[in-house]
């Protein structure tokens, strides 16, 4: 029995079937709270320790889907290059206020890390919780990052601010579709892109750039903070 | 097929280049700015890559669980300091939001009329 629950084709496809269910509730409600990740992770975390199967077996016998992971962000360039024509006309402004919010994003991470003494581990593992998965869990790889709290992070943050966000965006009177698009695309990635294309096309088109844009930037970012700290 | 053959070329590239660079860049990442431009620069059909990338794309969710499992062996890391993380992640997506809109606001003004 052991031997099953441990194999290759049971823990790949017990992973596919939780995320499968999670796409199927997703579906249903398209709230940004019911994110396939969220129930996925609700579903299988019991499921692996019931089973008593110990991570580094789980995160051995996933490695074939977590290969995936460098073909993706790859792939995301030809969404980049769907995408660009978005902000042509307002190129500069756009690369000059990513480049500024990557900086925030990390920044921040860093100074309340340092103000409650958390390890950093810990802490380069939240740095990039503004980007776009793939991407942040390369980066906090390349840090010595905790991965499952880089993903938790990541989640998190697109969670809350795709639910925050068009209220948030009102209350700072921030006015024009662009602005706010990219907003929501900085801050919140993807599931922030969700919430923006319901905002409006120039919101969605925009927030879809702003997660490439904004995961270059990231990247760069953060090996010259580590190394000015 | 061949879709699937260049975002590997793709990725190695990149993965040779971050080698190069002592991996301060992840190699995916350059990977995917160099596709981005081999695309912009028509070195690379569309057509050829879309069927791939909308398949990786459209199902990376799958790709994060696996990695996010991980937390029932790092929960024990996480336990002491579990409010500082939340408290740090939801502070940051706020400035991080306040800031591109505002900052966006303003420097894309004369702009906005092309937009609209």
């Amino acid at each position: 029995m052991k031997e099953i629950i441990n194999s290759e084709i049971f823990i790949v496809g017990l992973t596919i079937l939780c995320y499968w269910i999670g796409t199927l509730i997703n579906n249903k409600y398209k709230k940004p709270i019911t994110s396939p990740i969220l129930i996925g992770l609700i579903l299988i975390i019991p499921i692996v320790l019931l089973l008593d199967i110990d991570y580094e077996t789980y995160e051995q016998k996933t490695h074939v889907i977590t290969f995936l992971l460098g073909p993706t962000v790859v792939a995301l360039g030809y969404n980049m290059h769907k995408q660009v024509q978005s902000i042509k006309s307002n190129l500069f402004p756009i690369l000059i206020t990513i480049f500024i919010g990557s900086i925030v994003g990390v920044l921040s991470i860093v100074g309340i890390c340092y103000a409650f003494n958390v390890p950093t581990q810990l802490m380069v593992s939240m740095e990039p919780k503004s980007v776009t998965m793939p991407i942040a869990l390369g980066i906090s790889e390349r840090s010595g990052g905790i991965l499952a709290l880089t993903a938790v992070s990541v989640a998190t943050c697109g969670i809350f601010g795709s639910i925050i966000g068009p209220w948030f965006l009102s209350v700072l009177r921030v006015k024009s579709p662009v602005a706010k698009g990219l907003a929501m695309g900085a801050a919140s990635h993807g599931v922030g892109t969700s919430t923006a294309i319901k905002m409006g096309p120039i919101e969605g088109a925009i927030s879809g750039m702003a997660i490439g844009l904004m995961g270059v930037s990231t990247t760069i970012v953060i090996p010259i903070i580590e190394a000015v700290l | 097929m061949k879709g699937v053959l260049v975002i590997l070329f793709y990725l190695a590239v990149g993965e040779g280049i971050s080698l190069l660079m002592h991996k301060v860049i992840p190699g995916n990442v350059i990977g995917m700015v160099l596709f981005f431009f081999a695309l912009q620069l028509h070195l690379v059909k569309e057509e050829t890559v879309k069927p791939i990338c909308d398949f990786l794309t459209q199902n990376m969710t799958l790709m994060f669980l696996p990695p996010a499992v991980g937390l029932i062996a790092a929960y024990e890391l996480l336990g002491n300091h579990i409010l500082t993380i939340i408290l740090a992640i939801i502070v940051s997506t706020l400035l991080v939001m306040a800031i591109v809109g505002k900052l966006q606001d303003i420097l894309g003004k004369k702009d906005e009329g092309d937009n609209q």
